[in-house]
């Protein structure tokens, strides 16, 4: 088998073709920001690069700047990138031990609350919300929780509302919950109708879905828990900064912050406002403030 | 002449254990570098595979949080349940993007970041494996002018996945398994120390 073909220089992609590349995905993303509003110039330019080259393959256009000008004139092709850019993989106890150490080291403090507002911000199409309504019902807390459930995309927000899962995906989150402390069976808390499964009704009484951008929206209430787990890993540096200012500012002291496993609050340049409670699990405490000795 | 590798990007899948063991056994201590791999693998909260081969190399095995700094001599194991990728300011950008070929981490999606971001300064290695993933990423790598390898289909556990990357022409250079660790030695270290105009910053 021969290894060395050469290389044809008609293939070859060169600094000046990338750094061209590079330039027509920032005007396609300051279009999308002027004409639709969602801002996502500040997000990290190697995940948001394969995203747009991923649907400028599968739409055939041959440059970027092409497919400006259908995300310009044409809604539905402006949705369908969309989605390619806002990451909607999730699933219902994603991480179990996170759940698991959220029980065990959270809710014994929250059971001292009179009254809990938790934040989940990127909530997508809602399994991890749904999750955190569970377990709430089961450790008694549910009744005296509000769940604010934010995300930027709308349609998004729309499934979450509805609470309608393929029946496929369920097997694994049962077993998610399971290994996450659950303590009933997960069916107990949703219906199963042909292929799909719809979360009971009655999981959504203290749920409120409302449309945010952590890119230019401002502070969401006095919360005592935020979750937003695997959203700040899309985000630039100085958006992230951004983010943990936004939350810092709308937790109460001593209020809980919840990230990703893979995320951290070292490159944040807000790391000493919060203390570690269990770090793989990456769940952080507000400071409260330091009385002098 | 080639420029300095400032990166090696390795992806495998069956028998990719065996196979990085072997190549980062072999790799000096002070190795110019830094060294990304893929293991397709299912996903789990922890990244076993990091400990696992730090036990064959003295380059420190780094499991990356994103964000993380790329750092040379330092060996970045993507973390099971998440793409790796390259970011512009030479920084790990993890994802949960869908998986691609069925594998997340995929190693297509490394490829890709890498060359785009390194260019000709990136060196992408293919190992054993049963699917096609990486091998359209190792070809963006070879238009990008970085150099580009592939485990012997007869030295792989799995033989499809480089087979794959050969037949799709996007490999310069096939070695069998115990070659590869002393080849990246001897041309890396070969071509940095050509380079006295640019000091090491280590």
């Amino acid at each position: 088998m021969n290894g060395e073909p050469p290389v044809e220089t008609e293939q070859a992609i060169s600094d000046d073709q990338v750094h061209l590349e590079d330039i027509e995905i920032r005007l396609l993303l300051e279009a999308i920001y002027q004409l639709y509003g969602y801002d996502f110039r500040s997000y990290s330019q190697a995940s948001m690069r394969r995203r747009i080259m991923h649907r400028l393959t599968m739409s055939g256009f041959s440059t970027v700047l092409q497919m400006t000008d259908r995300v310009l004139r044409d809604r539905q092709f402006f949705v369908t990138l969309l989605n390619d850019l806002t990451v909607n993989v999730t699933e219902m106890y994603r991480d179990p031990e996170f759940y698991r150490a959220f029980r065990e080291e959270v809710v014994p403090v929250l059971k001292t609350f009179p009254f809990i507002k938790i934040w989940h911000a990127g909530c997508a199409t809602g399994e991890e919300i749904y999750s955190m309504a569970i377990l709430l019902e089961e450790e008694g807390l549910y009744e005296r929780a509000m769940l604010y459930a934010t995300d930027i995309d709308k349609n998004v927000l729309a499934a979450a509302k509805k609470g309608i899962y393929p029946i496929h995906a369920f097997k694994q989150y049962a077993d998610n919950y399971r290994r996450a402390g659950g303590r009933h069976s997960l069916s107990d808390y949703a219906t199963a109708r042909y292929d799909s499964v719809i979360m009971e009704q009655r999981l959504k009484r203290n749920i409120v879905f409302a449309d945010h951008d952590l890119a230019t929206d401002q502070v969401f209430g006095e919360m005592h828990v935020i979750l937003c787990r695997n959203v700040l890993i899309y985000f630039d540096r100085s958006l992230q900064q951004r983010v943990f200012r936004l939350f810092d500012d709308s937790l109460d002291l001593g209020g809980y912050l919840c990230l990703g496993t893979k995320e951290s609050l070292r490159f944040s340049g807000d790391e000493d406002a919060f203390e570690v409670v269990n770090k793989p699990m990456r769940i952080f405490r507000k400071r409260q403030p330091r009385h002098n000795a | 002449m080639r420029e300095a590798i400032q990166a090696v990007v390795m992806g495998a899948s069956w028998g990719g254990l065996n196979a990085y063991s072997s190549i980062l056994s072999s790799l000096p201590e002070r190795f110019p570098a830094a060294i990304m791999l893929v293991q397709h693998q299912n996903a789990s909260s922890d990244n076993r595979l990091a400990w696992l081969l730090q036990k064959y190399t003295r380059l420190p095995v780094v499991a990356p949080e994103d964000k993380e700094r790329i750092r040379p001599g330092h060996v970045y194991v993507a973390p099971p349940g998440y793409h790796m990728l390259v970011d512009a300011d030479h920084t790990i950008a993890l994802t949960i993007y869908r998986p691609v070929h069925f594998s997340r981490p995929s190693i297509d999606e490394l490829f890709f970041s890498a060359g785009h971001v390194y260019g000709r300064q990136v060196l992408g290695v293919i190992l054993t494996g049963a699917n096609e993933d990486g091998s359209e990423g190792l070809d963006y790598i070879r238009r990008r002018g970085g150099p580009t390898l592939a485990q012997s289909p007869q030295s792989s556990e799995a033989p499809a996945m480089p087979e794959a990357a050969i037949a799709k022409g996007a490999v310069e250079t096939i070695l069998d398994l115990e070659r590869i660790g002393p080849y990246l030695a001897e041309s890396l270290v070969g071509s940095r120390n050509e380079k006295t105009e640019h000091p090491g910053r280590r």
